[in-house]
C-alpha cells in the first residue's frame, strides 16, 4: 500500500508506534492481555454476555450504575497504584550515579498518568458512585431525574479511562504532569500523542462527569420525598448538592481550557503560546479556576459520609446540623476565590498574592467547624468500632495534619520556599488519601451491605485499614521531611546520598499501602464467600438513621414500594422511634425507566472519535462524530423509554421480604 | 498507634540527626524570614490542631461502646455555646495568621528591594547591588554578569552580604529558579520577567535547580550558588573573565538547544544586549522583539499590513514544527532596526507594560516615558492617566 493511502488510514499510527522497545511496557501488555482474555474467554464459556449487556450495560437503575462506577474506581485504582510504586521504586534506586530503571520517557508518563488517573478515574469514579447510589435512596426516591443520562455520563467516563489506558500500549501518555502547562504541553514542545491522550480523555470524561452533575444536583432538588424540606435532607444529600453545584459550575471551564489548548495544538492558534500574544500564564490560571473548585468536589462528599458514619456508629444526632449545612455551603463558595494559590511563585504583587492565601485560610474556618461536629457528635455517645467508623478516626486524625500543612503553603511567602517540593506532593496526599480516599473507603464498608445484603468481612477489613493507614504514614511523612530539606518534586535522580533512606521508607509505606489494597481485595473475595454468614435481612444491620435503610438490602429495583414521607432530618431513626410499620397490602404498579443501550453505543462512539483525533484518523473521527448525531438522533425516536412494574411483582418483591424480616426475629 | 508504626519509626529518628534541612536553616537573610514565617505559622496553628488531636482520641476512647459508664446523651445535638466557641476559635487562629501574611507577603515580596541584608544589620548604600540576569535554558541555567560582562552556565556566585538583584526569565517552556538556602523560588517564563531580592549571609556552596518540571532533562538542571567573601568573589569574577570566550547571539543560539547535565561553562565576555533579546525572544537575526511589537501595537499596530509582515519560521528551538491543520510556521519580521551586529548594544527598548506589582486602589501607577532614541519613531505618546 502507498505511504499516502496509509496515512489516510491509520493517520500518525504505525508499528513505531507500538512500544516494543520498552521491556516494562510490554510485559505489562502481555500480563494485561492474558488476563483480558482470560476474563473475556470467562465471560463467553459461561455465557454471561447477555446477562451484562441487559443488566448492567445498558440499565438504568442509578444502583447499578453506582455499583459500575465503583467498579471503575477500584480498577483504575490498580493501575495508578501501579505508577505510584513504580515512581517510588525509581526514587528509591536512583542514587550515587544509578539511573534507576526508568528513563525519562517513560518515567515522565508514569507521573503525569498517576496524577490524572488518580483524579479523574479513581476519585471521581468512587465519589461519583457512592453519590449516585445513596443519593436517591437517601431522598427517597425511584431512581435520578434523568436515568438515560445517568448511564451515558458513566459510560462517557469509561471512554474517558479507556483512552488513558490505550495510550499504555498504543502510543505514549503525556509527559507533562497532570495539568499539562503549556508552553511544554504544547505542539512545539510535545508533538506526539501523549498531550492528545490527555486531552480528548479528559474531553470525553469530562462531558460524563458534568452531565452526571445536572442529573444529581435536578434530582435532589426535584425527587426528594414528601416532607423531606431542604433543611432536613441528610449531611451526605447535602454535600453531594454542593459537589455537583461545583462540578457543574467549574467542569465547562475545564472543557473549555483543553479546547483552546487542542486549538493550538491541531490548527495553530495562539492561546497559549509564547508568541504571537499567547500567554500561558491565562492556562494555568484558567486550570487551576477548575483545579481547586475540583479538590473540593472530591472532598465534600467525603464529608457527607463521615458526618453519616460519625452519627449512626455513635448512636446520637449529628452535632450542629445547621451549622454543618452552612459550613459546606460556604466552602462551595470560597473554593472559588483561592485558585491562584496554587501558583503564588508566578510573580503576582503582593497584594494579589496575599488576597488569595488569606481566602485560602478563611477555607479552614467552615472545615475547622464540621471537625469539631464530628468531635462533639462523639461526645456523649456509644460508639461502635465498626470499619466505617475506624475510617472515620483514621480521617480525623490525618485530615487535621493535612489541613495544618495546607494552610501554611496558603502563607505566600511559606510557600516561596516549599512549592513544588516534596512537601507540596505530601500535604496534597495527605488530604487526598487522608480525606477523599478514607471517605471512599468508609463509604463502601458503609453501604456494601445495602448495595448486596451482607457485611464485609472485618478481618480482612481491618488489615486493609491498618495497612493503608500506617503505609500512609509511611510514604508521606518522610515527603514532609524532604520538602524541608528542599528536594522538589518530579525529579528522576538524585545526587545526594544521604537523601535516600527517606526515599526507601517511602517506598516500604508504599508497600505497606500495597498490602492494604490487596486486603481490600481480599476481603471483597472473601465477603463473597461467606456471604451467608455476613448476610443481613433486616435491611438495617448498622442500626443506622437515614432513608436509605429503610428498605430491604439490597433495595428492590423502585427502591420504595411507597414513597416515604419524612419529619425529621434522621427520617428513619425517627420512623424507627415512632413503631413504624411496614406497610403489607394496597401494592400499585410502579412506573420505572427503560433500560436501553444508546449511552454505551454513544460512549464508543465518543471514545471512537477521540481515538481519531489523537492519531489524525479523521476518516474515524469524522465517522464516528456522524454516527453519534444519527444514534443521538435516533433514540429521539425510542419510545420504550418507561413500563411499569405490575402490582403483582411488587406484592411479590414485598412479601418476600416480609417472610425474611419475620425468619429474622 | 500499632506496634508496626513504633518500630518503623525507629530508623526515622536515628536518620533524623545527620541531614541537611536547608529550608529550615538556610544561609541567607530572606529565606530565614521565609522559615521564621513557617515557624510562627505552624505553631499557631497547632494551637487548635493539637487540642482538636487530643480531644479525638479522648472521645473515641471514652465513648467507646463498652464504657457504659460514660454518658449517653442520643438526643443532644446542639449548644449555641460550643458553636461560638468552634467557629470562633479557628477564626482567631485565622485573623492572626491572616495579619501575618499580609505583612510577611508585602515585606517578603520578591520584587521588593532590600531593607535589610540581616536582622540586626541595614543595606550598605555605599555597594551597589550585585546584577545577575538568569535563564532557564532547556536544560541548564545561564546566568549573565551585565556590571562584570561576564556568562556562566550552571554556575552562580556571590559575595556575602551584599544584595542581588536577579532579573529571571526562560528560553522556551516555565521552570523555577529556586536556591533553598538563599531565598524562595519565583518561576522563569519565557518572553516574561520575574524578579527577586534576596542576600546571602554565610559564605558556603549550596544548591540551586529548577523547582518546576520543564520535560526530559530537568532532574539534571541544576547548579551550585557559591556564598563568597569579598576577596573570593573578585578572584571568581577573575578567574571567569580569564576563561576566555565570547557569548553572543549565535553562540547563545547554539547554548539554547536541548542539552542534559550541563557541566560548568564560563565565558569571560558576553553580549551586553544578550539578556534584552533573549527576554523579548529575537536572538535570531530578523525576528521582531517583543517590546518593538507591543510598542507597535500601543499606538495602534501596524493595520493590515502587520498580518503579511511574517516570515517562515526556519527553527524554533527544536526544529521547525507547525500543527497538522494549521498554518506553516511564522515568525513577526523586524521592521524598525536592522539587525544588530552581534557584540553591538542597540538602544534598550521598553515595552510599555508595566511589570511593577499591583499597587492598590487609588494609588497613581508609574507613568510612561517612551526612551529618546526612539522617539523618531513612536512619536511622543500621551503621558499615562490611568
Amino acid at each position: 500500500m502507498s505511504p499516502d493511502l496509509l496515512k489516510l488510514i491509520f493517520g500518525r499510527l504505525g508499528f513505531e508506534s507500538l512500544p516494543l522497545h520498552e521491556p516494562i511496557v510490554v510485559g505489562t501488555f502481555v500480563v494485561v492481555a492474558l488476563g483480558g482474555a482470560a476474563l473475556l474467554g470467562g465471560l463467553t464459556y459461561f455465557r454471561l454476555w447477555g446477562y451484562l449487556w441487559r443488566e448492567w450495560f445498558t440499565t438504568v437503575d442509578h444502583k447499578r450504575i453506582g455499583i459500575m462506577y465503583m467498579i471503575l474506581g477500584i480498577v483504575m485504582l490498580l493501575r495508578g497504584f501501579a505508577d505510584a510504586l513504580m515512581m517510588r521504586g525509581q526514587q528509591m534506586l536512583a542514587f550515587g550515579g544509578s539511573e534507576g530503571y526508568l528513563n525519562a520517557h517513560h518515567y515522565d508518563q508514569v507521573f503525569t498518568a498517576h496524577g490524572v488517573i488518580m483524579i479523574f478515574f479513581v476519585a471521581m469514579p468512587l465519589v461519583t458512585g457512592l453519590m449516585n447510589y445513596v443519593v436517591p435512596l437517601q431522598i427517597g426516591a425511584r431512581d435520578v431525574s434523568f436515568p438515560f443520562l445517568n448511564n451515558f455520563s458513566f459510560w462517557m467516563t469509561v471512554g474517558g479511562a479507556v483512552l488513558v489506558m490505550a495510550s499504555l500500549f498504543i502510543g505514549e501518555f503525556a509527559r507533562t504532569g497532570w495539568l499539562a502547562y503549556p508552553p511544554l504541553s504544547n505542539i512545539g514542545y510535545s508533538p506526539d500523542v501523549g498531550v492528545d491522550y490527555y486531552i480528548w480523555a479528559l474531553q470525553v470524561a469530562g462531558v460524563g462527569t458534568t452531565l452526571s452533575g445536572i442529573n444529581l444536583i435536578c434530582t435532589i432538588v426535584k425527587l426528594r420525598c414528601p416532607g423531606m424540606t431542604m433543611m432536613k435532607m441528610p449531611v451526605f444529600t447535602w454535600t453531594s448538592l454542593c459537589t455537583n453545584v461545583l462540578i457543574v459550575a467549574s467542569f465547562p471551564v475545564l472543557t473549555v481550557v483543553l479546547a483552546l489548548l487542542s486549538l493550538d495544538r491541531y490548527v495553530g492558534t495562539n492561546f497559549f503560546t509564547n508568541d504571537f500574544g499567547g500567554s500561558p500564564m491565562m492556562y494555568v490560571n484558567l486550570i487551576w479556576i477548575w483545579g481547586h473548585p475540583e479538590v473540593y468536589i472530591l472532598v465534600l462528599p467525603a464529608f457527607g459520609i463521615f458526618s453519616e458514619v460519625t452519627s449512626t456508629f455513635s448512636g446520637k444526632r449529628l452535632f450542629g446540623y445547621t451549622s454543618m449545612v452552612y459550613a459546606t455551603v460556604v466552602i462551595t463558595i470560597l473554593s472559588y476565590l483561592v485558585w491562584l494559590h496554587h501558583f503564588f511563585t508566578m510573580g503576582s504583587g503582593a497584594s494579589v498574592n496575599s488576597f488569595f492565601g488569606i481566602t485560602t485560610m478563611i477555607i479552614s474556618i467552615p472545615t475547622g467547624a464540621k471537625m469539631f461536629n464530628w468531635l462533639f457528635t462523639m461526645y456523649r455517645g456509644r460508639i461502635r468500632y465498626e470499619l466505617p467508623m475506624m475510617w472515620t478516626i483514621a480521617f480525623m486524625l490525618t485530615f487535621v495534619i493535612g489541613g495544618m500543612t495546607g494552610v501554611l503553603l496558603a502563607v505566600p511567602p511559606a510557600d516561596f520556599v516549599l512549592h513544588n517540593s516534596l512537601f507540596l506532593i505530601a500535604h496534597f496526599h495527605n488530604v487526598i488519601i487522608g480525606g477523599v480516599v478514607f471517605g471512599a473507603f468508609a463509604g463502601i464498608n458503609y453501604w456494601f451491605p445495602k448495595a448486596f445484603g451482607f457485611k464485609l468481612d472485618p478481618f480482612w477489613g481491618k488489615m486493609s485499614f491498618w495497612f493503608w493507614v500506617t503505609g500512609f504514614y509511611l510514604a508521606f511523612m518522610p515527603l514532609y521531611v524532604l520538602g524541608l530539606m528542599g528536594v522538589t518534586r518530579r525529579l528522576r535522580v538524585f545526587d545526594d546520598p544521604s537523601l535516600q533512606i527517606w526515599f526507601v521508607i517511602a517506598a516500604i509505606g508504599a508497600l505497606f499501602v500495597f498490602i492494604g489494597i490487596l486486603s481490600m481485595l481480599m476481603q471483597f473475595a472473601v465477603s463473597l464467600l461467606k456471604r451467608e454468614q455476613l448476610k443481613d435481612v433486616t435491611g438495617d444491620p448498622w442500626d443506622a438513621r437515614t432513608l436509605e435503610w429503610a428498605t430491604s438490602s439490597p433495595p428492590p429495583d423502585y427502591n420504595f414500594a411507597f414513597t416515604p414521607v419524612v419529619h425529621d432530618n434522621d427520617a428513619w431513626w425517627d420512623m424507627k422511634k415512632r413503631g413504624y410499620q411496614r406497610p403489607l397490602t394496597g401494592f400499585k404498579p410502579i412506573h420505572m425507566p427503560a433500560s436501553t443501550g444508546t449511552g454505551i453505543i454513544l460512549a464508543g462512539f465518543a471514545t471512537a472519535m477521540g481515538f481519531g483525533l489523537i492519531w489524525y484518523m479523521w476518516w474515524l473521527a469524522a465517522v464516528s462524530f456522524v454516527a453519534m448525531l444519527a444514534v443521538g438522533i435516533g433514540h429521539t425516536f425510542n419510545y420504550h423509554r418507561d413500563f411499569d412494574i405490575p402490582a403483582e411483582d411488587v406484592i411479590r418483591t414485598e412479601d418476600a421480604r416480609t417472610k425474611l424480616l419475620a425468619g429474622a426475629k | 498507634m500499632s506496634r508496626l508504626k513504633i518500630l518503623a519509626l525507629l530508623p526515622l529518628a536515628a536518620a533524623l540527626s545527620g541531614c541537611d534541612y536547608v529550608v529550615l536553616a538556610p544561609a541567607g537573610d530572606i529565606a530565614a524570614q521565609q522559615r521564621d514565617l513557617v515557624i510562627i505559622s505552624t505553631v499557631l496553628m497547632l494551637l487548635i490542631v493539637l487540642p482538636v488531636m487530643a480531644l479525638t482520641l479522648l472521645f473515641a476512647w471514652r465513648y467507646r461502646q463498652s464504657n457504659t459508664a460514660a454518658r449517653y446523651e442520643p438526643e443532644w445535638d446542639h449548644s449555641t455555646k460550643l458553636e461560638l466557641v468552634i467557629w470562633s476559635a479557628p477564626l482567631l487562629i485565622i485573623v492572626c495568621l491572616g495579619a501575618l501574611t499580609w505583612m510577611g507577603t508585602h515585606l517578603l515580596d520578591p520584587y521588593r528591594t532590600l531593607g535589610r541584608i540581616h536582622a540586626d544589620r541595614a543595606v550598605d548604600q555605599s555597594k551597589a547591588p550585585l546584577e545577575v540576569d538568569v535563564v532557564a535554558l532547556d536544560w541548564k541555567w545561564l546566568f549573565i554578569y551585565p556590571d562584570y560582562g561576564i556568562a556562566t552556565v550552571n554556575e552562580l556566585a556571590a559575595p556575602v552580604d551584599r544584595p542581588i538583584n536577579f532579573r529571571i526569565t526562560a528560553s522556551s517552556v516555565m521552570n523555577s529558579f529556586y536556591i533553598p538556602a538563599l531565598a524562595g523560588q519565583i518561576y522563569a517564563m519565557p518572553g516574561m520577567e520575574t524578579k527577586l531580592h534576596a542576600v546571602v549571609n554565610h559564605a558556603g556552596t549550596y544548591k540551586g535547580f529548577s523547582a518546576n518540571y520543564s520535560g526530559a532533562g530537568f532532574s539534571g538542571m541544576h547548579f551550585n550558588f557559591q556564598g563568597l567573601d569579598d576577596k573570593g568573589f573578585d578572584a571568581w569574577i577573575a578567574s571567569a573573565k580569564s576563561a576566555g570566550g565570547s557569548l553572543g547571539r549565535a553562540e547563545y543560539l547554539q547554548l539554547e538547544k536541548p542539552s542534559q547535565n550541563e557541566p560548568v561553562r564560563r565565558w569571560g565576555s558576553v553580549d551586553a544586549d544578550l539578556y534584552r533579546l533573549i527576554l523579548n525572544m529575537c536572538v535570531e537575526t530578523g525576528k521582531m522583539c517583543q517590546s518593538e511589537m507591543m510598542a507597535i501595537d500601543a499606538k495602534g499596530g501596524n493595520g493590515h499590513e502587520g498580518l503579511n509582515n511574517t516570515l517562515p519560521l526556519t527553527y524554533d528551538k527544536y526544529a521547525r514544527r507547525g500543527t497538522v491543520l494549521g498554518p506553516e510556521p511564522t515568525f513577526v519580521a523586524g521592521t524598525c532596526t536592522p539587525d544588530a551586529p552581534q557584540g553591538q548594544t542597540t538602544a534598550s527598548i521598553k515595552a510599555p507594560t508595566d511589570t511593577m506589582p499591583l499597587i492598590g486602589a487609588g494609588l497613581k501607577r508609574p507613568s510612561f516615558t517612551p526612551l529618546k532614541s526612539l522617539s523618531f519613531f513612536l512619536g511622543q505618546r500621551p503621558k499615562s492617566d490611568s
